[in-house]
């Protein structure tokens, strides 16, 4: 198990170090930090002397792992639009888009799964086929359509919910603005989480479906019910427990996708997040801030791999063993 | 498999058959929009602002029969935009899995082909990219170029641009699907013996390897188009695909967007359903063509 924790260590960190080399050279080639910093008059003497200054005329690998040690501290340099440093920059954002996809998360697990084992367990009713029929409209409809479509309904038509916008946040520990505190805050919340957790419901409950209908017909299900087993213990006990291992890979994959996608749905919503800086930094090609995006998403989508991992060993005792480690990195 | 496998498996599903009419249908009304379309929205010398904002005609005694749909706040015709739009999407959804296609079968039959360094090297960088959703490797892309020439030449191009950002954020599923395939492929008999006889690598992986991995790019493609076609109207409705000179579906959606508040729910609400319509049929043909070719499932 140690062995497999430290082999999946070293690659994530290959993926964060070419994340980090395609990241630096977007820094360093594809924009020109000197022409940023300065005016258009600069004399050439001038632009070199702060060349040699910044390090720009070293060898390359140096440069690079001078980028990765000031990354690592969170120092991306000064943002080409605002001239703010783009780690602050980020930072202030984080929260916004950290509530956002947890929120969603939430909203696709606590729906999808329950809705996913009932059309499972009853494939034939009327409910779970008119289910699947929405899944599958649900998958076909682009995010920011559900989104503009939400804000039609309830914003503009109903007025019952804001229709962009955080509401009121309250400060946590002086640093984190939080939306969970206020009723204003809970409102704004709502309609961008339903919109960014959609698809990854609709994904979550045709995979626990298939999943459900595949346990069900298994020895081990007859033999419980020969047992006299409730229903209840069978379904949720037996049956959904084994269903986790796929429904953990992806729900973990789709984390990762949760945190891409809130770039269309805080656009949508106005949504003062990490992906609408992004989404601005693409249309004033400020490079620093997408180098810094990249890196961030990279590293999320590393720790998420990586707890993943680790959770295969929590749910599926057969793992534990070294055999079964080898199984999994199989995969 | 036989061509009549495939037709009666289509004859047999009702939903695969609606789902290829609408495609069809959808496909011919936007190419031949010039002829149909009752107005040209995008000539500025046609356009009224006397016809602004007007409602649909079978909703509201306001409407205008001239104007089945409604039309924008600059007085342009609804339904005439997005016969227009869905030809331009359609376009950009093909050309750019023809793009994907095309990088993938490369990348895919030099890394199965050839093994060795040059496989490990392809692969790594797939699996890097597969780290990252699509649409964040299109939008990188997006950028990139956009900070490397000017916002009008971009615009100009913009059409190439986003083929190209999409295109390039799609190959990996074709070439790990086509290097699995010519792994399996290359050790049969029929191509050692292309071998022997002395044909080059590239005309035994041409002619000799390709034809037989094309069911699974196929697959591939279909399911690809849908979310090609989604992927467009997402980054057009960012503001960072095609411009409002030359709108497609996700454009006509953000333009719409941008008066939603005022409740001209219109503008926004025809392009988003025909965008809808045409991902779901398209979808719904992928899947069937993914079953009907899938022999496990027969």
């Amino acid at each position: 198990m140690l062995a497999f924790i430290l082999r999946r260590l070293l690659q994530s960190i290959a993926v964060l170090l070419t994340v980090g080399l395609v990241s630096f050279s977007l820094f360093r080639y594809v924009g020109d930090p000197i022409n940023s910093m300065v005016g258009q008059d600069t004399p050439a003497s001038e632009r070199e002397a702060l060349r040699e200054r910044l390090g720009l005329n070293d060898a390359p690998p140096i440069q690079f792992l001078r980028f990765i040690g000031n990354a690592a501290q969170g120092k991306f340099g000064l943002s080409y639009r605002t001239s703010e440093p783009v780690g602050r920059m980020i930072l202030e954002r984080l929260p916004a888009t950290l509530e956002l996809s947890f929120c969603a998360a939430v909203f696709a697990l606590f729906v999808g799964v329950p809705m996913g084992v009932y059309t499972g367990l009853y494939p034939k009713h009327w409910s779970s086929r008119l289910m699947q029929a929405v899944s599958l409209i649900g998958i076909s409809l682009p995010t920011f359509v559900i989104g503009i479509l939400l804000i039609l309904v309830f914003a503009v038509w109903l007025h019952w919910l804001p229709s962009f916008g955080r509401g009121e946040t309250v400060m946590l520990f002086g640093w984190w603005p939080t939306n969970f505190l206020t009723i204003k805050g809970l409102q704004a919340l709502i309609l961008p989480s339903i919109t960014l957790g959609l698809f990854q419901l609709t994904l979550l409950m045709r995979l626990v479906r298939s999943e459900m209908l595949e346990v069900m017909r298994t020895d081990y299900i007859k033999f419980a019910r020969a047992r006299g087993l409730t229903n209840r213990a069978i379904n949720f006990g037996h049956a959904l427990k084994n269903t986790l291992v796929p429904v953990i890979t992806v729900t973990g994959l789709q984390l990762g996708a949760l945190i891409a996608f809130a770039i269309v749905t805080e656009t949508v919503f106005a949504w003062p997040g990490v992906g609408q800086l992004f989404i601005q930094s693409v249309q004033f090609s400020d490079i620093p801030v997408m180098a810094a995006y990249l890196m961030l998403i990279g590293l999320l989508f590393v720790l998420i791999n990586l707890t993943v991992d680790l959770l295969y060993f929590v749910v599926d005792p057969r793992l534990r063993s070294q055999g079964g480690a080898a199984r999994v990195a199989g995969h | 498999m036989t061509d009549s496998d495939i037709w009666w498996s289509f004859k047999s599903s009702s939903l695969t058959v609606v789902a290829a009419i609408g495609t069809i249908l959808i496909i011919l009304i936007a190419f031949l929009s010039p002829v149909l379309a009752p107005h040209t929205p995008f000539d500025p010398a046609t356009l009224s602002l006397s016809d602004g904002l007007k409602p649909p005609v079978l909703l509201s005694p306001d409407g205008d029969w001239a104007f089945p749909l409604g039309t924008d706040d600059q007085g342009r015709d609804i339904l005439s935009s997005i016969m227009y739009g869905t030809r331009l999407s359609l376009v950009v959804g093909f050309a750019s899995v023809v793009v994907a296609m095309s990088i993938g079968i490369a990348l895919g039959l030099l890394s199965g082909y050839f093994g060795g360094a040059v496989d490990a090297l392809i692969m790594r960088i797939a699996d890097v990219q597969l780290t990252f959703p699509a649409i964040l490797v299109a939008l990188l892309i997006d950028g990139i170029v956009r900070s490397v020439i000017s916002v009008q030449r971009h615009d100009e191009i913009a059409v190439l641009v986003i083929v190209g950002a999409i295109g390039l954020s799609f190959w990996v599923q074709y070439a790990r699907t086509v290097r699995g395939s010519v792994m399996v492929e290359k050790n049969k008999e029929y191509v050692q013996a292309a071998r022997v006889i002395g044909l080059s690598p590239l005309l035994i992986m041409v002619r000799h390897v390709l034809p037989n991995v094309t069911g699974p790019v196929l697959v591939i493609a279909t399911i690809n188009l849908g979310l090609a076609i989604i992927t467009e109207a997402t980054l057009s409705f960012l503001g960072v695909g095609l411009p409002s000179t030359e709108p497609s579906l996700g454009t006509l959606i953000r333009l719409g967007n941008d008066v939603l508040q005022s409740g001209d729910w219109w503008i926004t609400v025809f392009p988003a359903a025909t965008l809808a319509a045409l991902v779901l049929a398209v979808n719904l043909l992928g899947d069937w063509l993914r079953d009907a070719l899938n022999p496990k499932l027969r």
